[in-house]
This record gives structure tokens, C-alpha cells and sequence, in this order.
């Protein structure tokens, strides 16, 4: 079953189409990216998916449910802007919005002690969230959209504030999650997060689904015809290579047209050289981003 | 606020028992000189603790007052019966003569004016003409059981103020709690956790509960402070003659839940439209002056009790339940204006919930920008 499935929505402010006809789904068991420039319409879509706002048409489905009350329990959302109570303490923040998930006092405090000694910061368990660091604070507020053990979580940008130690540690229990057979949506502008995390992506712009699918098979679609090559000895021409870019360490080859990447390897290593590595060029998802924008801001 | 005003009267009843305690040596005996230029004021120089003495100049009577022998005097002129007039002379830098003063003049002249020419009891009764006994009958000529009068008047009036405060507090705190909640964005989990309508119902009843437990203490305190405050010598004659007006309690309660569910939906909507906290308190001052309107009228209220101004305000919504109990206190509200004013108070609630429940989930999630009237008359045609 799948555990989202979002389909032809559509929603306008006053007399602004901020979200036009966009469909989607989500696996279970996935982590999936939703990524585009600033003002696509990445939150609108997050807060339809959540239930905070109607699309003014298409339908959400969340595990087969049409969206509802009932279905709201089965979700966790982390939004990108944070806040929590800063007069109530880190234990008493995490029952109180564990409790509108519909979990009991009890089970809420065993859970949140068991999440906060797992992220380090049960120690801090009374202290006030104003007290607290940024980093902290997020780390809290992950653990309020995981505490209710939701079938889907939607995390918006939950990378930025936090240091190298904890962006790992929260890489770690996100892979853990999904193991899990949970769903997750990243939304983020941090690429790197997006290629290291997700299996599949969702580029939206003006509204507008631009690049949806399989991350690699985007990635090899918009490969540029070269190969990426470190060796030892001395390179003499290479048939079917129009030019060579020399960068620190490696070389690009850039291909002719009627030249595939296995050739060259075969000519290379006919030649006298020692090759150390050999990688069909892919642009990092960063170049294909601001080349899918940026034609689409044209 | 809910302990607070208990304390507050506890700590008026002290305060009161403590002054009183000071104030009564301090009617102390005084000396006002007098100058009788007219002739024949020589009696009735000891009026209660003030003492009259004559001089036979005015610039022996300055000199006495220099010197701290006397406290004022005042100089009755010869043609004192022709124009009435007196001259008084004080070191005190004040408005006007003091009442006890006033009347400690007053009657020595006319003591004087009249001595020997009428019977002392008749004098008496000059200085004292009326006091006046009004006794309420009901429409079979007995004695009405409820009596009115000021001891009639004190619950609702400090009632009505109570009211009016709280309802000031709790949408206040509504507001600061919904822009907390707003301006840290914790808004877009708790909506993500329960509905618009679940939550703007929590927030209303929330408040609501709040408010009873505030009214509950209160009443429980009341009869408490009532006795400690009639053991006070100062104002316990006073506090004895305090009776509840007639359906008061019924009346109170539902004007209190009425008035304070009017205010709570009309702080939800604005909190949900405004962009902080501090810009919800100021645009809920709009509709907070209309609810303390009838405290600035009070003394007009307890002397025209009957002016039409009054039915308009006990039937108009935001200063119907601050009206409507004080007016209790003051004479009977007539059954239609109360089934009114309570009608038109649930319409308004009703009509006011609706109109939140439509602007409520869009203007909660627009943050830093207040929209404009016409963008919200939009908005609730589309909902």
C-alpha cells in the first residue's frame, strides 16, 4: 500500500495558484525528496498533506484513508518554522503535543525518555525549552513528530541549525525509520542530504511538478557525455575524446557524439597507463537543480 | 486575577479597619475664632468637638490664627442679614471649607438667628429638616420583601466591575496565548495534530473553565470576606445591609458565561487575524471599551435609572452583561428587555463563532502580515 497519494491537487491564495495540479505518491519504506527553489509551493504542499490546509481541489491519501481527523494520528510533521512552548519543560512540551497524537500520559513519558536518551538530551529533560540551544530545540521538536510512532513524516528542513554531530545522528535514526517500513519526505535545499538520503525525488516549481521520479535514473538523464578518470602514466590521444578538462587529481574526458563511455574505457586500457578510477561523469543533483529552474524561469 | 481579588478585598477590609482605627481620634477637637460685627451671636459656641470664640476685631482674630490659637475664623458682617454673606479666613491651602466646617457655621448662625424666638426642638429640626424613610410596597399594599436601596446595589456593582475585568483577562491571555502560539509557529504542529474548529473549541472552553473556577472562588469567598468586613466597626453597618437583588445569582451566572464566550470567540478571530500578540490586545480594545461603558455611567445609572440609554445598552451584546447586572442592582429590568438582551447575546455568539470557524485556519498560518478588511470580507464569502 502506499503510504502517500497525492493526486491532481490545486490550491490558490486570493488570486495566486500556488499549487497547480501536482500528483505524487510515496512508498512505504522510502525516504522520498521534495525539493525546489524558494516560494514553489513546497510548504503549501506539506501543510495539504498534513491537513492544515484543503487543496481547493484533487484528494490526499494517506495509507489508503482518505485524509481525515482520524488519519492525522498516523502522521508526524516537523515544520520549517520551529517553536515550542518556551515556559514548559523539554518533558512536559513532548507529553503535552505527544497527548494531541492521541497518546496516553504513560506511554508518552516511557517513549520520550526512551527518544531523549537515545539523542543525549535526556539530562536536560527539565530544563525549559528556552533554555535550550537552537540545535536542541530541533532535536526536540524531531522527537515530537516521531514520539506517536506515525506511518509518515514529513520533516521540512531538518538539517539546517543542527552541528555535524547531530546531523549524523539524525541521518542515523531517519535510515532507522525507514527500515522500519515508515515513509519519510524530506524537503530541504541541502542537495547533498537529498542524494545521500533519498531513493526519489520530487522537483517542484511554480507549482508544478518538474522532475519526478528514481533519483539515479534522473541523474543518468541529465549525465553529460563524459568520464571521470585518475591514472598514472602519460595519456596520448585517445580516439573518440574531444577534449580533456584537467582538474586536481583527475581528468574529464569529454566524449564525441558516437563514442560510449565503455569504448573509451576498452582504448584506455589498451594504452600503457594505470587507471585508478573510471566514473561516468553525472552532474551532482545541485547542477541539475539550477539547470531545471533555471530553464523554467526563462 | 482568581485569588487576587479575594485578596485584594481582604487586604481594602484591613486597610479600612486600619484607617478607621486612626481617622476617629483624629476628629479632633477644633477652634474657630469668630468676629460679630452684626451683634447677638453669643450662644451655641461648643458644636461637637469644635469650639467657637469670639474676637472683637478681625486683626485679633489673624493674630490668634498666627500664633496657632485657632484653627480659622470667620467674620459675620453687618449686613450679614440682608446678603447672607460670611467671610472665612484659613491658613490651608483647600477648595473649599471642610462639610463638617460648613455645618458647624451653619448652625451656630442659625442657632443664634433663631434662639428665643422659636422652641429649641423646633431648631433642631431647622438644622435637620429631613430623613427621609422610603419603604417599597408591592401591588397588594404589603411591605415588599426585597427593599433595594445601596445594600442592594453592592454585589452587582462590584459584580459587574469583577465581570468586566476578567472578561478584559481572559482575552487578553487569549490573545497573548494564540500569538505566542502564532508568532512561534507551534501553531502549524497543534493544527497539524487537531482541527481548526477542535482547536479554536478548546481555546473557547479552556478560557470558559478558567473564568467558572474564577467565579467560583469569588462567590465561596464572598460570604467569607462579607462576615470579616461586618466585623469592621468603619463599614460592618454598612456591609449588614447587603442584600442580593432577586434572580441575581441566576442572572449573573448566565450573563458570565455569556459575556465571557462572546469575548472568547471574538479574541480567537482576532488573534487568528492579527500578526502578534501585542497587535491582538490592541485591535481587542475596539471591543472591550463598548463592555466597560456602562462602568463609566454608574453614578448616572443609580440617579436615572429609567433613561432609555440604558434598555440600548442591556440589549446591545458587548455591554450587555456589565448593563444588565448592574442594573439589577439598580431597579428591575423588565422581562422582554432581559429575554432580548440574552437572545441577541447568543445570536451574536453564534453568528461570531461562524464567522471565526471561516477566517480562523486561513489567517492562523499568514504570518507577519495583517490582512486588510476588504481580504477578510473576501475570505469569509469564500470560506
Amino acid at each position: 500500500m502506499l503510504a502517500v497519494e497525492v493526486s491532481h491537487i490545486v490550491k490558490s491564495f486570493v488570486d495566486k495558484v500556488v499549487v497547480n495540479d501536482l500528483s505524487f505518491s510515496v512508498a512505504q519504506g522510502e525516504i522520498f525528496g521534495l525539493i525546489g527553489p524558494n516560494g514553489a509551493g513546497k510548504t503549501t504542499t506539506i501543510r495539504m498533506m498534513m491537513d492544515i490546509i484543503k487543496p481547493d481541489s484533487g484528494d490526499v491519501t494517506i495509507l489508503g484513508e482518505k485524509l481525515s481527523e482520524s488519519t492525522k494520528n498516523k502522521l508526524g510533521y516537523l515544520p520549517e518554522e520551529r517553536g515550542l512552548y518556551k515556559k514548559l519543560s523539554v518533558l512536559d512540551s513532548i507529553i503535552y503535543l505527544a497527548s494531541l497524537k492521541g497518546m496516553d500520559r504513560h506511554s508518552a513519558e516511557e517513549k520520550a525518555s526512551e527518544l531523549l536518551n537515545q539523542t543525549g538530551m535526556l539530562p536536560h529533560k527539565g530544563k525549559k525549552i528556552e533554555e535550550l540551544s537552537r540545535g536542541m530545540g530541533q532535536i526536540i521538536q524531531f522527537i515530537v513528530s516521531i514520539i506517536h510512532d506515525p506511518e509518515l513524516i514529513v520533516l521540512d528542513e531538518p538539517f539546517a541549525g543542527l552541528d555535524p554531530v547531530n546531523t549524523e545522528l539524525l541521518k542515523g535514526m531517519l535510515i532507522d525509520l525507514r527500515n522500519q517500513g515508515k515513509a519519510l519526505i524530506l524537503s530541504t535545499h541541502q542537495m547533498n542530504e537529498i542524494e545521500e538520503l533519498c531513493d526519489r525525488i520530487l522537483m517542484i516549481n511554480h507549482g508544478r511538478s518538474v522532475l519526478y521520479g528514481n533519483l539515479a535514473e534522473i541523474k543518468s538523464k541529465y549525465r553529460s557525455n563524459s568520464v571521470l578518470l585518475e591514472f598514472e602514466g602519460e595519456l596520448g590521444e585517445v580516439p573518440g575524446v574531444t577534449e580533456k578538462r584537467t582538474h586536481k587529481g583527475y581528468v574529464e574526458l569529454v566524449l564525441d557524439g558516437n563514442t560510449t563511455p565503455q569504448q573509451v574505457l576498452e582504448r584506455l586500457v589498451g594504452t600503457r597507463i594505470v587507471v585508478n578510477r573510471f566514473e561516468v561523469a553525472t552532474p551532482p543533483l545541485n547542477e541539475i537543480f539550477l539547470r531545471v529552474v533555471g530553464k523554467t524561469h526563462e | 486575577m482568581t485569588v487576587i481579588v479575594p485578596l485584594i478585598a481582604l487586604l481594602l477590609i484591613g486597610v479600612s479597619q486600619l484607617v478607621s482605627g486612626i481617622a476617629r481620634p483624629t476628629v479632633e477637637a477644633a477652634t474657630i475664632g469668630y468676629v460679630d460685627e452684626l451683634g447677638g451671636f453669643q450662644q451655641y459656641t461648643s458644636q461637637g468637638n469644635i469650639t467657637l470664640v469670639r474676637f472683637d476685631t478681625p486683626e485679633e482674630a489673624t493674630d490668634a490664627l498666627i500664633n496657632g490659637d485657632i484653627n480659622e475664623y470667620f467674620v459675620i458682617p453687618p449686613d450679614y442679614i440682608s446678603t447672607g454673606v460670611i467671610n472665612r479666613y484659613t491658613l490651608e491651602k483647600q477648595l473649599t471649607a471642610s462639610p463638617a466646617v460648613t455645618a458647624v457655621i451653619n448652625n451656630f448662625l442659625l442657632s443664634n438667628l433663631l434662639a428665643g424666638k422659636v422652641p429649641a426642638a423646633t431648631i433642631a429640626r431647622i438644622e435637620a429638616p429631613l430623613n427621609l424613610v422610603s419603604t417599597r410596597l408591592t401591588e397588594t399594599g404589603a411591605v415588599a420583601p426585597e427593599q433595594g436601596g445601596y445594600g442592594n446595589l453592592i454585589i452587582p456593582f462590584v459584580f459587574s466591575i469583577l465581570l468586566a475585568l476578567s472578561i478584559i483577562f481572559s482575552s487578553t491571555y487569549l490573545l497573548q496565548g494564540l500569538g505566542e502560539e502564532k508568532e512561534n509557529r507551534l501553531i502549524e504542529i497543534l493544527l497539524s495534530s487537531v482541527s481548526a474548529r477542535q482547536l479554536l473549541t478548546g481555546k473557547v472552553l479552556g478560557i470558559g473553565a478558567a473564568g467558572l473556577v474564577q467565579v467560583a472562588v469569588w462567590v465561596i469567598s464572598t460570604p467569607i470576606l462579607l462576615n470579616l468586613a461586618s466585623s469592621s466597626i468603619s463599614i460592618g453597618g454598612f456591609v449588614s445591609t447587603i442584600r442580593l437583588p432577586a434572580n441575581f445569582i441566576v442572572l449573573a451566572v448566565v450573563y458570565f458565561i455569556l459575556g465571557y464566550l462572546l469575548f472568547a470567540v471574538l479574541s480567537a478571530g482576532i488573534g487568528a487575524i492579527s500578526s502578534s500578540s501585542r497587535e491582538g490586545q490592541q485591535l481587542i480594545g475596539v471591543f472591550t471599551i463598548p463592555a466597560l461603558i456602562p462602568l463609566w455611567f454608574t453614578s448616572l445609572l443609580m440617579f436615572l435609572p429609567d433613561n432609555p440609554v440604558w434598555v440600548f445598552f442591556t440589549i446591545f451584546p458587548l455591554s450587555a452583561p456589565v448593563e444588565a447586572i448592574m442594573r439589577l442592582g439598580v431597579s428591575d429590568i423588565p422581562a422582554w428587555q432581559l429575554v432580548a438582551s440574552i437572545a441577541v447575546l447568543v445570536l451574536s455568539i453564534i453568528g461570531i463563532l461562524l464567522l471565526t470557524i471561516r477566517i480562523f485556519r486561513t489567517y492562523l498560518l499568514m504570518y507577519g502580515k495583517r490582512p486588510g478588511i476588504g481580504e477578510i470580507i473576501r475570505s469569509l464569502k469564500t470560506g
